[in-house]
């Protein structure tokens, strides 16, 4: 069973976010790393490529300047791998955008039975591109399972749901979105990291996946920015030190609101 | 000027239209001059009442079967969207509703702006408003294409507000052509038993960081103290991720928004990332050991102390009171 995982290579989450005043994208010049959210759909895949007895996971991701740091702590998992799609004309691009370079990156890799993605990314968060990438596929889209298994060519996952979770089932190929936490990413091991520096990373162009520059980046983004502007701050308020009774205090508080 | 038609995406729960429904209608009224539902499942006449007293004038409706019901919502939005010509659908940043507006995005080809936060007409330009970095920035992107545009907006946005209008017009549509996308099927639904209120519509929210410790502490101090307090536990995305609890306790960016009295933050340090899920709550009540997290400099009231000393003492406290 092959299987695609969609990667995202992010500015490390922990240093604040900018936005280029000129091009009015988020800055992602520094070094990308895996976004933490991915890690999940990596592993899963992983794991059903070991139930399934065979079959491997390929992993596809979109980045600007060929960046592959990511992809190397994916590969170095144990993904088989990747597709790396990196053109400057995808600057500025859309989730829409983004996930026809996903669609046809998928299409490259040949012979995919299953994509998982992350329910959003850490950077952008739409939240939009699995049910995208399935529908430019023409594929089933399972959106936020927390469970997934596959037997005799169908995927059934537990969807989350806000009361508990659904099961829904549908045949193969599909895609499915994974919600964190569902399953423990693996560390790469030292052999890993080793391994991973010689696993294949097929390069492509937005040409190369029969793009046009109209589709993707700005152009195909359609939307203007209008304004960037600094949010009202919200005031800090009293702070105290827990000397045994700070529980006092917040019964006072939460009387004074009136919610007790 | 305001639009001459505005679609909401509707969604329903227990025979009632969702709150971020509802939201979303009473701001179509402030942008719109028509406003309509567009409705994917088997009660729409049950929320059709409700959906016109916030200000819808018909519904437009299918039922989704078995197969998921954004992904029908999707296809049905399709088919209507050439005859009918709204000029703009808003939809919930919700479960069902990203994959309605993803699925339709496709299908039309037209980009959709998420995450939104407020939306704004000035004379032909829609633009759309987003908090970005923990609600540090607000980002407004104006739509540069062919109508209809397609929205998403983060639940607790808009206050809901009657119009006072009568039950909407149901106009059924038969069925859809989902193609593929309509195999994915609802075997089963399993309902976790939930005390008290839901998240986004409770008036107290206590939500839980990795401050606590362990996953074992969520349900003694969290989940307690919430009940205790009539009102919803939530969390941190860090314990999330670490599968303590699920997904759809996640407070946050790429979580929910909620906006309640109280917000009791205990062992959350406040990164960005949840800030933006909560920042616009009444009050924050913050426990925290570290004297420097950055959650004290959004809460009203700061405890620096440790969790698990508090809030039993806190939780004794209100319970002796009853």
């Amino acid at each position: 069973m092959n299987i695609a995982v969609c990667v995202k290579q992010i500015p490390d989450p922990a240093t604040p976010g900018e936005l280029d005043p000129e091009t009015k994208t988020l800055k992602r010049e520094g070094k990308l790393i895996l976004d933490d959210s991915d890690s999940y759909g990596v592993e899963m895949a992983l794991q059903l490529v070991d139930a399934a007895g065979g079959g491997e996971v390929t992993l596809i991701s979109m980045a600007p300047n060929d960046e592959v740091s990511g992809l190397r702590t994916a590969l170095a998992m144990g993904a088989a791998k990747a597709v790396l799609v990196s053109d400057p004309v995808l600057q500025g691009s859309d989730a829409l955008s983004t996930a026809k370079v996903i669609a046809k990156a998928v299409e490259r890799a040949g012979d995919i039975e299953l994509v998982l993605t992350a329910t959003e990314s850490t950077d952008g968060y739409t939240g939009t591109i699995p049910a995208q990438v399935a529908e430019l596929l023409g594929w089933p889209s399972l959106t936020f399972a927390k469970h997934i298994e596959i037997t005799d060519g169908k995927v059934k996952t537990q969807r989350q749901t806000e009361a508990g979770y659904d099961i829904v089932e549908a045949s193969l190929p599909a895609v499915v979105s994974v919600t964190a936490g569902v399953v423990e990413p693996r560390y790469p091991s030292f052999k890993g990291i080793m391994a991973a520096k010689n696993k294949p990373v097929d390069q492509a162009k937005a040409a190369d996946l029969g793009l046009s520059d109209d589709e993707v980046g700005w152009k195909g983004a359609r939307q203007q920015i209008k304004s960037i502007e600094a949010a009202p701050e919200r005031q800090a308020g009293e702070k105290i030190e827990d000397e045994g009774d700070a529980h006092e205090r917040i019964v006072a508080f939460l009387e004074q609101l009136k919610v007790i | 000027m305001p639009l001459p038609k505005v679609w909401v995406y509707a969604e329903g729960e227990d025979g009632k239209a969702t709150s971020a429904t509802l939201e979303l209608l009473t701001k179509a009224r402030e942008i719109g001059d028509t406003i309509e539902a567009v409705y994917s499942g088997a009660d729409a006449d049950t929320i059709a009442p409700q959906l016109g007293e916030y200000g819808a004038t018909k519904v437009h409706a299918v039922d989704h079967g078995s197969s998921l019901s954004g992904v029908i919502g999707g296809a049905l939005l399709a088919k209507l969207v050439g005859d009918e010509q709204p000029d703009l659908i808003l939809f919930a940043q919700s479960y069902d509703g990203r994959d309605a507006m993803g699925r339709l995005s496709v299908k039309l080809d037209r980009p959709v702006l998420t995450n939104g936060n407020g939306v704004e007409v000035d004379g032909d330009t829609v633009a759309v408003s987003t908090a970005v970095f923990g609600g540090n920035t607000i980002v407004t992107a104006a739509f540069d294409g062919e109508k209809p545009y397609l929205a998403g907006i983060r639940p607790k946005s808009f206050a809901p507000e009657p119009s006072g209008g009568g039950a909407a017009e149901v106009v059924k549509v038969d069925s859809v052509d989902a193609g593929r996308a309509a195999e994915a099927q609802v075997l089963d639904h399993h309902v976790e038993e939930q005390e008290g209120p839901k998240l986004e519509d409770a008036d107290v929210v206590v939500s839980g960081g990795r401050g606590l410790g362990s996953a074992e502490a969520y349900e003694p101090l969290v989940e307690e103290l919430a009940k205790v307090l009539k009102g919803a536990s939530g969390a941190s995305r860090a314990i999330v991720d670490a599968g303590w609890v699920p997904y759809s306790k996640q407070v946050g960016q790429t979580g929910k928004t909620v906006k309640p009295k109280v917000y009791i933050a205990i062992g959350i340090s406040g990164a960005t990332q949840h800030m933006v899920g909560m920042k616009g709550s009444d009050n924050i009540i913050a426990i925290n050991k570290d004297a420097e997290a950055p959650i004290f400099s959004v809460s009203d009231l700061g405890v620096v102390g440790d969790a698990s000393k508090v809030v039993p003492k806190l939780i004794e406290a209100l319970k002796a009171r009853t």
